[in-house]
Formats: C-alpha cells, structure tokens, sequence
C-alpha cells in the first residue's frame, strides 16, 4: 500500500473530505443566493430611478412642449454621473442626449431592455451595458432614459470571484489540513500497529504509545495497555505454572522412573518387585496430588471460579475444618481450638475456601507442634471473625513460627523452609490459600503469634469487586 | 502384562482377606473411547467376580445401555460420536435410570456438579485407583436397594437408629458427637461394602478435595474405639489399599 493510498483510505480523511464537500457546496449556494440578490436589487433601483426621471420629463414635455424637454434633457445629460438620456423624432434622428449610439431596434419597441450604448463622446468601439426605458411622446418623439449597468456588473462580478476565491482557498486549506490532521492520527495509528506487531510476534512488554492529551486515542491506548498489562501477567503465570510443574513433576518422576529400573534390574524374588511396584503407586499418588493442587492454583489465578460464587457462613467452615482436623491434632499432642461462634457470612466459593483453611490447619499440625519451649503443650486455634467490612479467618499455632523476613518468600510456590523439608508435602499449600485469597479479593497475611504463626485469610464480605476492564 | 489379581496379590479379589466384602454379581457397562483403560477395567471387574461389558463410542454405548440390563453404567465423560453427559441425558430422557458413575479427567468442582445435574449419580476424577472405582460402583449398584429408608440400621449386635440418633452395641449404649453418627450411619447405611476415604470426606463432610494428612483414619480409629473397644467381634474393619467396611465378622 503506498502512503498516500493508505492516506486516503484513513477514515479521517474520507470524513474531512465529505466536510469539505458539504461546506463548498453551501458556501457556493449562500454567494451565489448573494450575489444574484444583489443584481436584483441593483435592478430594481435603477428601473425606479428611470421610473421617476420618465414621469419628470413627460411632466415637462406636458407643459413645455419638445422644445422644453430637449432643454431640460440637455441639462441633464450634461450632468456626470451613469445616467442616459435620448430624445429623437419618429424617425429616430437625435434631438438631445448622451448617448451616441444603441444597439438597433431599441428604440422602436417601447417598454424595458438591456442594450449596449456609446455615449456621444466616446469613440472606442466596444460599447456599454445598459439598462433603458423608451417611451413614446405624442406627435411621434421618444424619449429614452437608463442607466449604465456596469456599477451593477463589477458588483456582481466582485462578489462572485470573491465566492470563487474563498470557495477554493477553503478547498485547499480543507485538503492540506485533512492529510495534515489524517497523517498525525495515521502516524500515531501506525505507531499502535507496529507496537501491536512487535507484541504479536511475542515481546509482551511492549506498550502501546500515549501522547497524553488524553483524547479518544490515548483512552483506547490505556486500555489496551491495561489489557496488556492483565495478558502479561497471566502469561507470566502461565510461565510460572509450567516452570513449576517442570520443576516439581520431574523430581518425582525420575525417583519413580529410577525404582523402578532398580526394580528390573536388582529385583530378585516377588516381594521385591511387589515392593517397588508399590512404591511406584505412591510415588504416582503424590505425582497426582500435585498435579492436583498446581491445577487449583491456576485455576483460582485465573478467576474463573468466580462463577461458582454464593453467599456462606465461613464461621461454620471454621467448626467443619476445625472438627475434621482436631482428632489429628489430638494424635499429635496438639490441643486445637475452634473459635467460631458469630456467624461470618461472606460470598465466595465455599469449596475453594474449605481448602484453603485446611491448608493452613494442616500446616499448623506439621509445622506449629508438637510443644512449647516452656513444655506447655502446643495449640492450635482456628478463628473466624468478622469485623464488619471483612470476614478473618485464621490459624494461630504455637511452633517455631516463620522468621519476619521469610514469610512472603513461603507463599511462593513450591518453597519449603530448610526445617519442613524432612515432612511429606508439595510446598503449594501457601500458594494455593494466597491464590484463593486473591480470587475473592482478599488476601493471606502471616503474622507472628508470639510463640508461632498466625495466617489468616482476610475476604472481603461482598466477594471480589468486579474491576472494570 | 500382570492381570489385576497378580498385581495386588495378597489382596485377593482386590481387598484384604481378613473382611471380604459381600458381593453380589453386578453387570456393568464400561463406556471409555480408550480401549486399554477400557479392557484393564472389563478384566479387573471380572477378577473381582463381576461381568462387565465395553462399548468405545458414546453412540454404542448408549444403544447398548438401553438394551441391556445393566446394574452401573461407568461413562467417559469425553467420548466420540456423543459425549458421556449427553449419553446419560438420553436415558434418562428415555426413563432409563441405570446409575452412572462419570469418569472425567477435568476434576474440577464446577465439571463434577456439571456431570451430577447430566444425570449423573456419581463422578470420579481420573487417573482413579480400580478399588476407588470399584468401591463406588458397587455403591451405586446396591443404591437400589431398601437400606435408605430403613430408620434403624443393624449390623450383629450394633443397631443406630436414625431418627432417635441411639446407637447401641449389645445392651450398651454409645455415644457419638454429631459427626461420629453421620460418620457411622454412612458406613451401616453400606454395611457389607467398601467405603474409601473419599466417598466418606465426600458424603459424610461434603468435602471434595484432598485433606492431604490421614483425617479420615483418624476418626475411624476414634469411632472404632468407641463402637469395637471392648468387644469380642470387631465390625468395623479396615480394606487395605482400599478403605474400610462394617460388617458383621462371623457371617
């Protein structure tokens, strides 16, 4: 496409053009109503002026006879000025007057008419327009009055080439300052495209260009760089995901692929193999747990659960966790609490939120027991508060606790502090109760309880607020 | 390849020997595009001594679980020609009420209450274990049967009665806390068959996620020290591998 074929197809410029058309086009009716209104009314004063001279100078003919009206023409004809005035016998011979020569015939068809007309003096041979009046005097005489119309025809030529003029000086300023206004908006058009391009072919930092007067393009810009900025992220956790599953899938999987090739290789009698081949189940059952969690997460990121939202009493899921967890608890030496008496109501996903707070009680269970330094025996309470705008839920434990500048670190995904490493687990715990936090618009803090951890998951009572965009 | 029976050995016909299920002859209708997953689940059934029937598109499989007689229908939810959800809309549009169990390898809570309003009765995600699998089917064959309206479930000398909430063993009576009854009542209300873990985090807490430590042996243990402790005959028994049963031991 070249630049100026792409010039013209731009919106802009076809809007600019259809402007300038319709402006013309006005422009040339409204002069020319002008100008042909002025001509009108040129016309109408001189035929009244030739009206009033003609009834004067019969007036005189009436009480002077010929002789008086040649004197009074005579005078009058020698006054400057555009008027014309003829009198000549039936005949047509000249008695008195300015005019020297008449287009033939006028003076034989009584009444109006424009003719051309030398005065006497004159001597070039192109002649003048005129607008007379002839009238014919008893005893055979006519008398001719008008008046020179060029005044009336310079006016109207003026006012016409100035139409003319300002018409196509309108034009071509319309046109220059088209292209002019089409080519800053195809440049900035252009820019966004060629950003557009770049992101396409895959950097998904680039950001489209804002000129900052905050005009319709910049309002599109933004929001496509808010888009941006949303895709961005989730293809940083998309990223992120598969890194993860990469990272957490193949350990296990090569222990579980090293068994059993042991197994062939070494195995001797059925118990063995019986052995690996069980080994070999559990490893798969904690391959699939993972894979089961990393699937949650992503899923609670991506907000999709959002459509299973309903209205629940999160206290009530405190009481169901905390009594599903309490005989282990107990097994453990762990005195857990439950405090959960008010009602919480809160929106969100019931299932998800269950999770999460098992979560952090199964956490609490491995890592907050199994005494205190002062030999009290450990406890656990689970709490739900609600403290009007957001609905605490949260577990205190009363272990080692996490040290302050490790704590955000935990929530990472897959991160085990050196001391859990000897427990069973996929280190998504803390991911997936942030992830669920953040799906209802919460989030998961981890406080020091002072001995232990508390973490609690703050939700906000009406569920998240759909942000715009 | 070993057959299911060598794979798990001791575990004759899949369960501990100690506490044989009671098991009737169910015929099933395995409906799995996958022909291995499909052949592994026909023999598996048929170790355990049930006979079981293959269709491997969802079209088959629907003219053949009208035809036939079929105790459990186990449906891919992802089949070609008609999907698994569409195959059990039809029957039970058609007034066929089989019980289904979805096999779904979506797993997600919204995809499960997806499958339960097709008309599904039952939904489990894959990879599954057989004795999961199989412990829900013969739930679900069973599901017929009276023992949901009885208001007093009785194994041996162990009776729960529902509406009064009394549970007594012998002349004694137990107390349970809330959660021990429903707990109790799910295993009397399948006296005789396997219940897994899940089934019971599914049916008696309405849970359907991964709890991740043994919660759930931690409350049997509990129950059964408050239902077996003390008594000659122990009821509640634990399958290895596969969950845990109440019956009555000298049948």
């Amino acid at each position: 496409m070249t630049a100026l074929g792409k010039l013209f197809r731009t919106t802009t410029f076809k809007l600019t053009l259809v402007y300038l058309s319709v402006f013309a086009l006005f422009a040339a009716f409204l002069l020319g109503y002008f100008a042909l209104n002025t001509r009108r009314l040129i016309t109408e004063q001189i035929t009244d002026t030739v009206n009033a001279e003609i009834t004067g100078l019969s007036e005189q003919y009436r009480q002077g006879g010929i002789s008086r009206l040649i004197t009074v023409v005579d005078a009058r004809a020698r006054r400057p000025g555009s008027s014309l005035y003829l009198v000549t016998t039936f005949n047509g011979d000249a008695l008195a007057g300015n005019v020297g020569s008449l287009s033939p015939g006028v003076l034989d068809s009584p009444g109006w008419s424009e003719t051309k007309y030398k005065r006497l003096e004159e001597t070039d041979t192109t002649g003048h327009d005129a607008l007379v009046r002839v009238f014919q005097l008893p005893g055979g005489f006519r008398l001719l009055v008008g008046r020179d119309l060029d005044e009336r025809e310079r006016l109207y030529h003026i006012i016409v080439s100035a139409g003319r003029w300002s018409i196509a000086i309108v034009l071509v300023l319309g046109v220059i300052g088209g292209v002019f206004v089409t080519r800053r908006v195809l440049r900035r058009v252009d820019a966004m495209t060629e950003t557009t391009q770049t992101i396409m072919a895959g950097n998904l930092t680039g950001r489209l260009p804002v000129a900052g007067t905050g005009d319709e393009l910049d309002r599109l810009a933004l929001n496509l760089n808010e888009m941006l900025e949303r895709i961005e992220a989730l293809m940083a956790g998309l990223q992120e995901v598969s890194d993860n599953i990469a990272h957490d899938l193949k350990t296990p999987l090569t222990r579980l692929r090293n068994r059993a090739e042991e197994a062939l290789r070494s195995a001797t009698d059925e118990s063995d193999y019986r052995a690996a081949l069980e080994q070999t189940l559990d490893e798969s059952d904690s391959l699939i747990r993972t894979f089961n969690a990393l699937l949650m997460i992503a899923r609670a990121e991506s907000g999709h659960a959002r459509d299973g939202m309903a209205e629940f009493d999160a206290a009530e899921i405190a009481r169901d966790i905390g009594e599903l967890y309490e005989p282990v608890a107990e097994e453990k030496g762990i005195s857990l609490k439950i405090e959960a008496a008010a009602p919480a109501p809160v929106r969100g996903n019931r299932e998800l939120v269950s999770q999460a707070l098992a979560n952090l009680v199964d956490n609490a269970i491995k890592y907050g027991g199994p005494e205190r330094a002062n030999g009290a025996p450990a406890q656990i309470v689970v709490r739900a508060i609600n403290d009007g705008e957001r609905i605490l839920l949260s577990v205190g434990d009363s272990g080692t606790g996490i040290p302050e500048a490790e704590r955000p670190r935990v929530v990472e995904r897959f991160v085990r502090l050196e001391q859990s490493r000897s427990q069973p687990g996929s280190g998504l715990g803390l991911s997936l109760v942030a992830a669920v936090a953040r799906l209802h618009g919460g989030e998961l803090k981890l406080e020091d309880n002072a001995p232990g951890l508390r973490s609690v998951i703050a939700l906000p009572r009406g569920g998240p607020v759909h942000s715009p965009g | 390849m070993a057959s299911f029976a060598d794979m798990n050995g001791h575990r004759a016909s899949g369960y501990s020997a100690e506490a044989q299920p009671d098991r009737t002859e169910m015929r099933l209708l395995v409906i799995e595009d996958d022909r291995d997953a499909a052949d592994y689940l026909v023999k598996a059934f048929r170790e355990v001594g049930h006979v079981a029937d293959q269709a491997n598109d969802g079209e088959e499989g629907l003219v053949m679980a009208l035809d036939g007689d079929y105790d459990v229908l186990v449906v891919d939810r992802m089949l070609p020609k008609r999907d698994g959800l569409a195959v059990i809309g039809t029957l039970r549009e058609k007034g066929k009420h089989t019980p289904a169990l979805i096999l779904s390898a979506l797993g997600q809570v919204d995809d499960r209450v997806k499958g339960l309003r097709a008309g599904g009765d039952d939904y489990l995600s894959k990879p599954y274990s057989f004795s999961e699998l199989l412990a829900r089917a013969e739930v679900l064959a069973r599901r017929g049967g009276s023992r949901g309206e009885e208001t007093v479930y009785r194994v041996a000398d162990l009776t729960l009665d529902r509406l009064s909430h009394m549970v007594m063993r012998g002349k004694e009576e137990i107390l349970l806390q809330p959660r021990e009854f429903r707990l109790l009542e799910y295993l009397m209300k399948h006296a005789g068959q396997v219940v897994t873990r899940t089934m019971l985090l599914e049916n008696v807490w309405d849970y359907h996620f991964d709890p991740q430590t043994n919660v759930i042996d931690v409350h049997i243990s509990r129950l059964r020290s408050k239902i077996d402790k003390g008594f000659s005959q122990p009821l509640l028994h634990t399958v290895r591998g596969a969950g845990y049963m109440i019956r009555d031991g000298a049948r």
